[in-house]
């Protein structure tokens, strides 16, 4: 056991899956020598080599495109993509190539890939470094979309999209990298993809957040009255959805509040409203409260912590659904 | 500060079979003999047989949508020959009208054909052939080449990847962040441009304001040739020597084949409403076919009966796969989810059982539509 951050638990995942799978390489802007702008790959290319750890041409498109003919080639590539606003460039292959090509083929081509970004607010970076994309992605056929909390579940969330035979998108909430550290095992292990982890059991109320946010729920938490028993659902996987420990939560509560940073409308948490009302709709006690980002371009930093929910916009959003 | 040239640079042109099958002897020597291009020529008249079929199909509602590969058979021919003869291995990654390249290199011909039917399974590629499905959206394929050549050289193997696209793809980005890639990281990548001199409406030249297409390479460090695209001689030779430069020294190559498009861009295009037909006419006269024939006939290797004699294969041939492809039933609606992902998760699940019971909603005990039959 280790105590580890988030930026070391991946990388530790990383040097493991490269150790035990020569067919896993990575390849990005900056991931080689300078060991990436968060120094979440620093020191692998010194361990596995250049021709392992790529520092390739500045052009997402390129990175997704040639880690698609990777993978259909029989490795296991681990494209970075620097900043999540830099998807916009590689989306294209993404969307059009990588997720579709099993299907297209009828599964004579597969692309077995985990593209690794950082992703959302909160650390005061330029424009385009703090979007919350994810539920593009989601709603994209074909693409496994995750985003871990903490350190323990980095590492096996990692371990496992790496050996997935299906693209995954891996996004890393850049906000928490060294937010804090947790005992990670040192032997490999996996966290299953599309399972919710319960944080916190409870029975009046469920909060179900995935991210960075998860951590300002936490904060929430504290500070809400001592009688409100709250579960806090950390969904850890965005695609595919854990039903079914959704389901079960709210059916026990009758009351859930879903916290993200990304925009309000047709967010994540807007399917998951969806599948409550569709699955919980005779335990209901009170519609399901959104406390999330706004339907505006994510503002530049002196406007961010405004932007994005907070502990105090959560425990208002809490005690709303709370009093319904 | 002295003043001085930083770079110049010269495209060098091959053509080796004229338009009047006259070949040049000298620049001939070392590419195909004469049973090779007897071979390819038949290859080319099947092909194209194979492609006039597919016009009628889609003309009598038997099949959707059809890109012809009418006049563009000798450099696919030439290119996807030299593949086979040097570097059986490699991945071929195309886009749609390099059809022979494909079947030279071991696609079953029906496949094709399926997927203009509107059946993903004519991308379902049999194991053991390197050939990525074919691609629709316009150039964002080579740098899945570039990826496959990376992955091969990676494991050391002498394996290349050759992708094919044409004079318009060379406008999209994918295609420079491809050649960028194949340079930079040195990658043994062929780049194959049929200049068929139309982007549907659009000539080539208001595709670029560069006088060639083949010295798009040439900003990125790589050897550039442009050809003859409808003599099978020069593609042939021109690919052979690329796969050397590939496998010996992982460079890449920028190939420019100068050809035409003889038919519309696709069965649901008319080409009249934007092409001058005495350019049309002018291109007829250069058809590779032609010009391969005469050549044969000039040595005494062709006959009137050896043509009627390959007419009636090439029926026979296309007869056989439009057969095969058409006797294909109707895939189930399970096609549609089950390669969504290696493992189907519990919503697709649930989506393919109310897709199989014509259910109403979401679930598929809920029933409301089904029709009690």
């Amino acid at each position: 056991m280790a105590n580890l951050t988030l930026v070391q638990a991946i990388n530790l995942a990383l040097t493991q899956e490269m150790e035990a799978d020569s067919r896993v390489i990575l390849l990005g802007e900056d991931v080689g020598k300078n060991g990436g702008v968060f120094r979440v790959t620093e020191g692998l290319q010194a361990r596995f080599g250049a021709d392992r750890v790529v520092d390739t041409p500045l052009a997402e498109s390129g990175i997704m495109g040639s880690a698609i003919g990777l993978a259909m080639g029989g490795l296991r590539p681990v494209p970075e993509i620097q900043f999540e606003g830099f998807l916009g460039p590689a989306y294209d292959q993404l969307t059009n190539h990588a997720a579709r090509y099993r299907t297209r083929s009828r599964g004579a081509v597969t692309i077995p890939m985990t593209v690794r970004v950082p992703v959302g607010g909160g650390i005061h970076a330029p424009e385009l470094h703090s979007d919350s994309p994810e539920a593009i992605y989601a709603h994209t056929p074909g693409l496994k979309v995750v985003m871990p909390s903490t350190p323990y579940d980095a590492k096996g969330m990692l371990i496992s999209a790496i050996r997935d035979p299906d693209p995954v998108i891996y996004f890393e909430p850049k906000r928490i990298y060294r937010a804090f550290r947790e005992e990670v095992p040192e032997d490999e292990y996996t966290v299953p993809i599309g399972k919710a982890k319960i944080v916190e059991e409870g029975t009046d109320l469920t909060v179900i957040s995935w991210g960075a946010t998860v951590l300002q729920c936490i904060e929430a938490m504290d500070n809400l009255p001592e009688d409100l028993s709250i579960e806090l659902i950390d969904m850890r996987t965005i695609y595919p959805i854990d039903v079914d420990t959704i389901v079960e939560s709210v059916s026990k509560t009758g009351r859930c509040v879903i916290v993200h940073e990304a925009p309000r409308t047709c967010g994540f948490g807007a399917e998951l409203a969806t599948l409550i009302q569709e699955h919980c709709f005779l335990h209901l006690e009170a519609p399901v409260q959104r406390v999330a980002g706004f339907d505006t371009v994510m503002p530049y930093y002196k406007l961010e912590l405004d932007y994005l929910p907070d502990a105090k916009r959560i425990a208002a959003g809490v005690m709303e659904c709370a009093a319904y | 500060m002295p003043k001085k040239t930083a770079y110049t640079a010269k495209i060098e042109y091959l053509q080796i079979l004229d338009e009047n099958g006259k070949l040049d002897e000298r620049l001939a020597r070392g590419t195909l003999k004469d049973d090779e291009v007897i071979f390819l020529y038949e290859q080319m008249t099947i092909s194209r047989h194979y492609d006039e079929i597919a016009f009628k199909l889609q003309r009598s509602g038997r099949m959707g949508t059809y890109p012809q590969n009418k006049g563009q058979e000798a450099g696919p021919a030439g290119a996807g020959y030299a593949i086979r003869q040097h570097n059986p291995e490699a991945w071929l990654v195309p886009c749609y009208r390099e059809n022979l390249a494909l079947f030279l290199n071991g696609l079953p011909m029906e496949k094709i054909l399926l997927h203009w039917m509107g059946d993903e399974r004519g991308n379902q590629i049999p194991d053991g052939v390197n050939i990525l499905p074919i691609s629709i959206p316009i150039g964002t394929h080579p740098l899945h080449a570039a990826g496959l050549a990376w992955a091969g050289k990676y494991r050391g193997e002498d394996r290349v990847a050759i992708t094919f696209f044409g004079d318009g793809a060379t406008s999209e980005g994918d295609v420079h962040e491809a050649l960028n890639f194949a340079s930079a990281l040195k990658l043994p990548v062929i780049f194959f441009c049929q200049n068929n001199r139309w982007a549907i409406s659009v000539p080539s030249s208001i595709q670029t304001g560069s006088e060639t297409f083949a010295q798009k390479g040439l900003a990125y460090g790589m050897p550039c040739f442009q050809i003859d695209g409808n003599d099978i001689f020069a593609s042939y030779k021109v690919v052979k020597d690329a796969i050397n430069r590939a496998v010996k020294e992982n460079q890449p190559t920028f190939i420019e084949s100068l050809t035409y498009r003889l038919g519309d861009h696709t069965t649901a295009d008319d080409a009249r409403r934007y092409r001058d037909p005495e350019e049309v006419e002018a291109w007829v006269g250069r058809d590779p076919l032609i010009r391969t024939r005469k050549y044969l006939e000039s040595k005494d290797l062709w006959s009137e009966s050896k043509q009627k004699e390959l007419e009636a294969k090439a029926k026979e041939v296309v007869d056989a796969v439009v057969k095969k492809a058409e006797g294909i039933d109707k895939p189930t609606t399970d096609d549609i989810f089950d390669y969504t992902f290696a493992e189907l998760n519990g919503q697709l699940i649930e989506q393919k059982q109310t897709l199989r019971t014509s259910s109403l909603g979401t679930h598929p005990q809920q029933e409301g539509l089904q029709t009690h039959a």
